[in-house]
C-alpha cells in the first residue's frame, strides 16, 4: 500500500478539460464502480444485518426476529470461547504496534531521506519482510523461541511478528509522505540556528504530522486484524482474530456474525477518528498559513 | 558521501534492523535449518543433516497438485483483481471530474482494507450459501429451480473472496499511477486523432505499468502465502501449498513442514524479484 489517501498527488485543474458533455464511456465506468463498491460492502452489510436476529436467528437470510440476543450470547457463552480476553489483548497489542510502528517507521524515513551506503538493501529486506508468506515468519519465530527456551506470547513474539508486517507498511507509507517534504525547510532550521533534535520536533514533525497519523492507522489496523503471522506465535492466549478464525470452524450461530459486527465497528471508530485528526490537522494548517 | 552521513542513516535504521533481523531473518534462517533436520515424530527435532525432507517434497504426486492449485487461484486472482483495479482507478482519475469526489470516492474503496479480511470472508456465506441470497433470489425469480451448488465451498466461492479481499491493492497503486500521467499528453493524443480506445491502449496502460507491477507483487504474494480462504472458502475441497504444510505442524511434523515452506518462499522471492525487476519501487513511491 504506497499511498494513502492523503497523499495522492493533487490534480490541478481538475479532470479532462472538454467539451462538457461525458463520454458514454462515463456511464458504463461509473456504473461498474458502483458494482464493484456494492460487492465490496454488500456482503459485510448482511453480515451486519443477520447479527441482530432473535435467537431463532439462522446464518442465512430471512431475517428471524430483531433482537441483542448473539451479542449477549458472544460474551456470556463459554462455548464460543473467550471473546472478552482476545479483544482486550488485540487492543493493547495494537496500541504497542502501533507507537513502535510510527517511531520506527519516522526514524527510517529519516534514514532513507538520503542515500547511504547499503540502504538498497536495508530496503529489500524490508521487502522481503512484506511478501514473505506470514505462517512460514510464524512458524520460524516460534521454533526459535522453543529453540532458545522462551515461551511464545502475544506480547513478545506476536509483537515481533507483527512488527515485522506492519513496519515495511509503515516505513512505504513514510516514503510516500517524505517525499513532500521539501528539504530546503529543515535546511533554514539549521541555517537558523536548530539543534537537529529542535529541526526534528518543531519543524518536521507538525508538518509531517498527518502522516504519521496515517502510518499509525496502518500500524493499528494491520495488527488488530493480523492472523497468519500471529497463529504460531501468540501463545496459549488468543488473539482476536485467532478467535475469530476458531469461530469460524465450529460456531454456527449468528454469534459469529455479531463478533463481526462488534469487531468492525472498532474498526470503523479507528478509521473515523483518524482520517478526522488528519483533517483537523490539515485544517489547523491551512488557518495558520499567512493570507497572499 | 562523507562518513558522518552514513552513520547517520545507519543510526536512524537500527531500530527497523533490530525487528527485521531478529523477526524476519532470523524465523527464515530457522526455518531454513529445521528443513534440513528430522523429525522424532513427536514435535521434537533432532539435529542431523538431511535432504530427505526436500526429496519428500519434490517426488510427492501431491506436492504438483498443490502447486497447480495454489498457481491456478493466483492466477485468476490476479487477472480479475488487475481488470477490475485499472478501471476503478481509470474512472477515479480520468472520469471523475471534482477532485474532492474523487479522494472521496477513493476512500470508499479503501476503507475495508482496514476491516478485519477473516470477517470480510465469511460475510459472502449468508449470500453464496446454498439457501442463500443469490440462491434464493434466481429461485424466486424463477431462473433456476435447483439451488446452484458451486456458489460456496468450490473455487467459485475462494477466487470470489480473494478478488474482494485483493482488489484494492490493485486500485491504489494503479490510481497512483495515473493520477501522475500529465492530462495534456491525452489531449495531445486525442487532438491527433487518437481514438479513446488508443488513449487506453497505448498511453495509459503502459504509464500505469509501474502501479500494477507494484499491485500484483502484494496480490501474488498474499494469495500464495494464504491459506485460510482456500480452507474455509472451498470448504475442504481444494488444498493450497501452505495449508498442506499448516497441516504438517498440526501433527507436530516441522521438518517437512519447513522444507515445503523454504520451497515456496524461495518461488514467490523469485517471482517478486522478476516483477521488481520491471519497476524500480523505491523510486515509485517517493515520486
Amino acid at each position: 500500500m504506497t499511498a494513502q489517501p492523503l497523499a495522492v498527488p493533487l490534480r490541478r485543474g481538475g479532470g479532462i478539460a472538454r467539451p462538457a458533455r461525458r463520454p458514454w464511456t462515463f456511464y458504463v465506468l461509473a456504473t461498474a464502480f458502483a458494482l464493484y463498491v456494492l460487492g465490496l460492502y454488500g456482503p459485510m452489510v448482511c453480515i451486519y444485518i443477520l447479527s441482530f436476529q432473535d435467537i431463532r436467528g439462522g446464518l442465512v437470510f430471512p431475517m428471524k426476529g430483531l433482537s441483542l440476543h448473539w451479542f449477549v450470547d458472544l460474551f456470556t457463552q463459554a462455548r464460543t470461547g473467550d471473546v472478552k480476553g482476545s479483544f482486550d489483548r488485540s487492543i493493547r497489542l495494537a496500541v504497542v504496534v502501533t507507537v513502535i510502528t510510527v517511531v520506527v517507521s519516522f526514524m527510517a524515513g529519516l534514514a532513507f531521506r538520503r542515500r547511504f551506503p547499503g540502504d538498497t538493501a536495508v530496503f529489500y529486506l524490508m521487502i522481503g519482510s512484506l511478501v514473505a508468506p506470514g505462517l512460514v515468519l510464524g512458524i520460524g519465530v516460534g521454533l526459535g523461541f522453543t529453540f532458545l527456551g522462551l515461551e511464545a506470547s502475544w506480547y513478545t513474539s506476536a509483537l515481533g511478528a507483527q512488527l515485522s508486517w506492519t513496519l515495511p507498511f509503515g516505513v512505504l507509507v513514510m516514503f510516500a509522505v517524505m517525499s513532500r517534504f521539501n528539504t530546503a525547510w529543515d535546511e533554514a532550521a539549521r541555517d537558523l540556528g536548530a539543534t537537529p533534535w529542535q529541526t526534528i520536533r518543531l519543524v518536521m514533525i507538525p508538518i509531517l504530522a498527518p502522516g504519521l497519523v496515517a502510518v499509525a492507522l496502518f500500524g493499528f489496523t494491520l495488527s488488530y486484524d493480523e492472523f497468519a503471522r500471529s497463529l504460531q506465535t501468540a501463545g496459549p492466549l488468543n488473539t482476536l482474530p485467532l478467535e475469530i478464525w476458531s469461530m469460524t470452524l465450529n460456531v454456527t450461530s449468528p454469534s459469529l456474525y455479531a463478533l463481526g459486527t462488534v469487531t468492525t465497528v472498532l474498526s470503523f471508530l479507528i478509521i473515523g477518528a483518524s482520517l478526522g485528526a488528519i483533517v483537523l490537522l490539515q485544517r489547523r494548517r491551512a488557518r495558520r498559513r499567512p493570507a497572499g | 558521501m562523507t562518513l558522518r552521513s552514513a552513520l547517520r542513516g545507519w543510526l536512524y535504521v537500527t531500530p527497523l534492523l533490530l525487528v527485521l533481523v531478529p523477526f524476519f531473518v532470523a524465523p527464515i534462517l530457522v526455518v531454513l535449518a529445521a528443513s534440513f533436520m528430522e523429525t522424532d515424530g513427536f514435535g521434537g527435532i533432532i539435529p542431523t543433516f538431511t535432504l530427505a525432507n526436500y526429496a519428500g517434497v519434490f517426488t510427492a504426486p501431491l506436492t504438483f497438485n498443490l502447486y497447480l492449485e495454489t498457481i491456478k487461484f493466483t492466477l485468476f486472482t490476479w487477472a480479475f483483481s488487475a481488470f477490475i483495479g485499472f478501471w476503478i482507478a481509470y474512472f477515479l482519475v480520468f472520469h471523475v471530474r471534482n477532485q474532492l469526489i474523487a479522494i472521496g470516492l477513493f476512500l470508499v474503496c479503501t476503507v475495508p482494507f482496514w476491516t478485519s479480511n477473516i470477517i470480510r470472508m465469511i460475510s459472502w456465506i449468508p449470500l453464496l450459501g446454498k439457501e442463500g441470497l443469490v440462491n434464493s433470489t434466481l429461485i424466486g425469480i424463477g431462473v433456476i429451480d435447483q439451488p446452484l451448488e458451486f456458489l460456496l465451498f468450490s473455487s467459485f466461492a475462494v477466487i470470489v473472496a480473494y478478488v474482494h479481499q485483493l482488489t484494492i491493492f490493485m486500485v491504489v497503486p494503479i490510481f497512483n499511477a495515473m493520477a501522475r500521467i500529465d492530462k495534456r499528453l491525452i489531449e495531445a493524443a486525442r487532438d491527433n486523432g487518437a481514438s479513446r480506445f488508443d488513449v487506453v491502449r497505448l498511453l495509459v496502460l503502459p504509464l500505469s505499468k509501474s502501479g500494477i507491477a507494484l499491485g500484483s507483487i502484494f496480490v501474488l504474494s498474499i494469495v500464495m502465502g494464504d491459506f485460510f480462504v482456500v480452507k474455509v472458502m472451498s470448504g475442504g475441497g481444494s488444498a493450497s501449498v501452505v495449508g498442506a504444510f499448516y497441516e504438517d505442524i498440526a501433527v507436530l511434523q516441522y521438518p517437512p513442514a519447513a522444507a515445503s515452506a523454504i520451497v515456496l518462499t524461495t518461488a514467490l522471492m523469485l517471482l517478486v524479484a522478476l516483477i521488481l525487476r520491471t519497476v524500480d519501487i523505491r523510486k515509485e513511491i517517493a515520486r
